[in-house]
């Protein structure tokens, strides 16, 4: 399968450098070594979800009990988790911090990706949610970290977009 | 029995306990029969309050959890109860009270009105202890038994469709959460 191993190990070892403890997950193939990484390691609570919205309230609870934590998901999966985002980390200021891959874009040889990769960063700014791309594997932790500075400092969810570029090897 | 009674018969062994109740009737009822800064209430994202609790449980395995949840709330959320039952915390007791009607929004009939059994679901999800009562006797009885058992439970209980006559408090949703954040700090 050509997910780059090495770059997931970036972003999964960027997340620990930050203090995540908690990451919830539903499966996807750019993902599948990041979660296995999470799964492998000791340090790191995986909770497999059955639906991305859970994962909105599992992170709620995380915060509120002091534990740092990251949803990893699709972009349709964030799209699935909308008033959880709203009504649950929006509402109730959680500085939630969603890694989300940005399936459907340029580069996308799937049919059936394609309408969410059009719709993810309009829907994302919709919900005043601040984006960072990560694209270069040199920029990962640097960027990883500013996100989650400004998800503490404001309290908000934000979105950090793992790019093709990024998450994908096929000549 | 009401739902209000229930919480009344339990509200004292809440004190050690980190609490998450939904919307409306659970969390005004809560309230109005006296809030605690180790109550959290849930007022939106329908269906997220045992993924909350959840959140709390797997980050605080020393803490008891108690969720107040409804039948309309995990009906929103089933896929949750795979969840909850796949990492089975032992410090959860998650209540369900059933009264078969989305009471809070106009009182809509949900689909225990019409014979699905959350117990039953529960423990086909993987929930290692699950019970439904109807009296206030055996709601507390298997509160109490939950507790002891140290293992997570979904206790089902049979309530009337009533509620209080308003479902907004003084109580602020962020002073509600921040307050609710700093007690789980202090312990």
């Amino acid at each position: 399968m050509p997910v780059s191993t090495a770059n997931s190990k970036i972003i999964f070892d960027a997340l620990k450098e930050g203090g995540v403890r908690l990451m919830s997950a539903l499966p996807e193939t750019w993902l599948v070594h990041v979660i296995r990484m999470a799964e492998d390691d000791p340090d790191v609570t995986l909770v497999r979800l059955a639906k991305e919205e859970e994962g909105v309230g599992i992170s709620m609870g995380a915060h509120l009990a002091g534990v740092k934590s990251a949803m990893l998901m699709q972009n349709h999966g964030f799209l699935a988790s909308i008033n959880a985002v709203v009504s649950g980390a929006q509402l109730y200021r959680i500085p939630l911090l969603m890694l989300i891959t940005d399936r459907g874009t340029f580069g996308e040889g799937d049919p059936w990706q394609t309408e969410g990769g059009a719709v993810t960063e309009h829907v994302l700014n919709a919900l005043r949610i601040p984006i960072m791309r990560l694209d270069d594997p040199a920029q990962v932790a640097h960027r990883i970290r500013q996100a989650q500075t400004l998800a503490a400092s404001s309290n908000r969810p934000v979105a950090v977009l793992l790019m093709r570029d990024l998450m994908w090897e096929a000549a | 029995m009401t739902r209000l009674d229930a919480l009344r018969a339990v509200y004292g062994r809440l004190e050690p306990c980190a609490v998450v109740t939904i919307m409306g009737a659970v969390a005004a009822e809560l309230q109005s029969i006296g809030h605690r800064e180790n109550f959290f209430y849930l007022q939106h994202a329908m269906g997220l309050a045992s993924s909350v609790g959840l959140g709390i449980a797997l980050s605080r395995p020393e803490i008891p959890v108690v969720v107040f949840d409804g039948d309309g709330s995990v009906l929103m959320n089933l896929g949750g109860l795979t969840t909850l039952a796949r990492y089975r915390p032992a410090n959860l007791l998650h209540v369900v009270f059933d009264n078969e009607s989305l009471l809070s929004v106009g009182g809509f009939p949900t689909a225990t009105s019409t014979g699905t059994d959350l117990a039953a679901v529960a423990a086909a999800a993987g929930v290692p202890r699950t019970a439904a009562v109807s009296t206030i006797a055996d709601f507390v009885a298997a509160f109490d038994a939950a507790q002891r058992a140290r293992e997570l439970t979904t206790l089902v209980a049979k309530v009337d469709a009533k509620g209080p006559a308003a479902f907004v408090t003084d109580l602020g949703l962020l002073e509600n959460r921040f307050q609710f954040q700093r007690y789980l700090e202090s312990r």
